[in-house]
C-alpha cells in the first residue's frame, strides 16, 4: 500500500463477498435434496398466511426430513409479536355487529 | 486399481482443462499411468491445451459407437510415456454420450491397467458434466476466488453427494478436493479478494491446491505445453504440489501469502 492510498481506502469487499456467500450457499443448501416443488409451496403458503397474518418472508420455514421411507415436512411460521393486536381487530372487524 | 478423477467447476472458464492437463501431466511424472478424457463435446479444447490438436483422429464419441477402438482413440502424449488423450468428439448431438458408452470407456481403460482416469468436466450442469462426474471417485472442484464461480461450485458440491454412481449405490460418496485458482495473495492482503480461508469455510472443503494467477498460464496454453511442465513457473511448482497431495503426501501450501517488499516499495506503492 503506498502512502496516498490511505487517503482513498474503502471497506474490504472480501469480506462483503464472504458474508453475501455464507447466507446464499446456506440458503441453497437448505433446498437442496427436497422435491422440485417445495419453492413453490413455500410462496404459496406464505401468500395464504399473508391473507391473515402480516408475516415475513423469512417467517416461514419448510423443512423437509428423510427418516427410514417415511417423510416429514415440517413447517414452522414465526408470527410477529404484535399478533395478539392484530388478530383481536381482525376478529372483531370479522364480527358482525347486531 | 484404477481410480477416476472428475475435474469440475459448474461456472467456466475457471480452469478446468489447464488444470486436468497439468494434473493429468504432474501424475504421468510420478511415473502414473494416465488417460485423460475431453467431456465436453461439442467444444474440443483438451488438445489444444496438450498440443495434440493435430493428432486427433478418433474421438470419444468414436469409441462409444463402436466405430474404432479404444486404443486407436487414445493419443499418446509426446513427451510423456504413460500419458493419454481422449478428445472430445465435436458433434453438435448432444445426445452423443451415453451413461452405459462412458462406463464401458472407463472400464475399458480400468482393464487395461491405468492408474487414473482423469474427466475434463464441461461448465454447467447438463449432460456431459453430469456422466464426467457420475462414475468419479474423487472429484477436484476448481474455484476462483470470487462469488459466482463459489456459488457454482456449491451447486456442484450438492450434485456429487447425489447424482453420482458412489451416492446413488449408498456406497461411500465422492472424496472432494477444492483446488483453488488465479490467486492473488496481493488482493487477498489488500482486501480485495477471498482468501484461501474464506473460501474453505464457505465450501466446506480440504484444500488440495492454490494455484496462483499468472501470465504463464496463457503463454502455456498458446504453446500447447502444459502449464505444469513450465519448470521456472510458480503455477507449475503450485500444480506439482497439488499432484502429491493427490497422492497422499503432505505438503505445506505455497503461494498464498504476497512476497515481502522493502521500505521504499511500500512508501511509493507500485509494484
Amino acid at each position: 500500500m503506498g502512502l496516498l492510498d490511505i487517503f482513498r481506502r474503502q471497506p474490504p469487499s472480501a469480506q462483503v463477498a464472504k458474508e453475501r456467500l455464507r447466507i446464499i450457499v446456506a440458503q441453497e443448501r437448505g433446498a437442496r435434496g427436497g422435491p422440485d416443488y417445495l419453492p413453490l409451496l413455500r410462496r404459496e403458503l406464505l401468500e395464504v398466511i399473508r391473507k391473515y397474518v402480516n408475516v415475513d418472508p423469512e417467517a416461514v420455514v419448510i423443512n423437509l426430513e428423510r427418516d427410514q421411507g417415511q417423510e416429514v415436512l415440517e413447517l414452522t411460521v414465526a408470527l410477529p409479536e404484535k399478533i395478539q393486536a392484530a388478530k383481536s381487530t381482525a376478529a372483531k372487524a370479522a364480527t358482525p355487529k347486531p | 486399481m484404477t481410480e477416476i478423477i472428475v475435474v469440475t467447476s459448474g461456472k467456466g472458464g475457471v480452469g478446468k482443462t489447464t488444470t486436468s492437463a497439468s494434473i493429468a501431466c504432474g501424475l504421468a511424472r510420478r511415473g502414473k499411468r494416465v488417460a485423460v478424457i475431453d467431456f465436453d463435446i461439442g467444444l474440443r479444447n483438451l488438445d489444444l491445451i496438450m498440443g495434440c490438436e493435430r493428432r486427433v483422429v478418433y474421438d470419444f464419441v468414436n469409441v462409444i459407437n463402436g466405430e474404432c477402438t479404444l486404443k486407436q482413440a487414445l493419443i499418446k502424449d509426446k513427451r510423456l510415456e504413460s500419458l493419454f488423450v481422449l478428445a472430445a468428439s465435436q458433434t453438435r448431438d448432444k445426445d452423443a454420450l451415453s451413461a452405459e458408452g462412458v462406463e464401458r470407456v472407463l472400464e475399458e481403460l480400468r482393464a487395461d491397467g491405468f492408474d487414473y482416469v482423469l474427466c475434463d468436466s464441461p461448465a454447467g450442469i447438463e449432460k456431459g458434466a453430469h456422466l464426467a462426474m457420475y462414475f468419479a471417485d474423487r472429484a477436484i472442484v476448481v474455484v476462483n476466488p470470487e462469488v459466482s464461480s463459489v456459488r457454482d461450485s456449491d451447486r456442484i458440491l450438492g450434485l456429487l453427494a447425489s447424482k453420482t454412481r458412489h451416492a446413488e449405490g449408498g456406497n461411500g460418496r465422492v472424496q472432494e478436493h477444492l483446488l483453488l485458482t488465479r490467486y492473488s495473495p496481493k488482493r487477498v492482503a489488500a482486501g480485495e479478494m477471498m482468501g484461501v480461508d474464506d473460501v474453505k469455510e464457505i465450501l466446506g472443503l480440504d484444500v488440495v491446491g492454490v494455484i496462483p494467477e499468472s501470465t504463464d498460464v496463457l503463454s502455456a496454453s498458446n504453446a500447447g505445453t502444459p502449464v505444469i511442465l513450465n519448470e521456472t513457473s510458480d503455477v507449475s511448482r503450485a500444480y506439482q504440489d497439488a499432484v502429491a497431495r493427490l497422492l497422499g503426501e503432505t505438503v505445506p501450501l505455497r503461494f498464498i501469502e504476497e512476497p515481502k517488499r522493502g521500505f521504499f516499495a511500500r512508501l511509493f506503492g507500485g509494484g
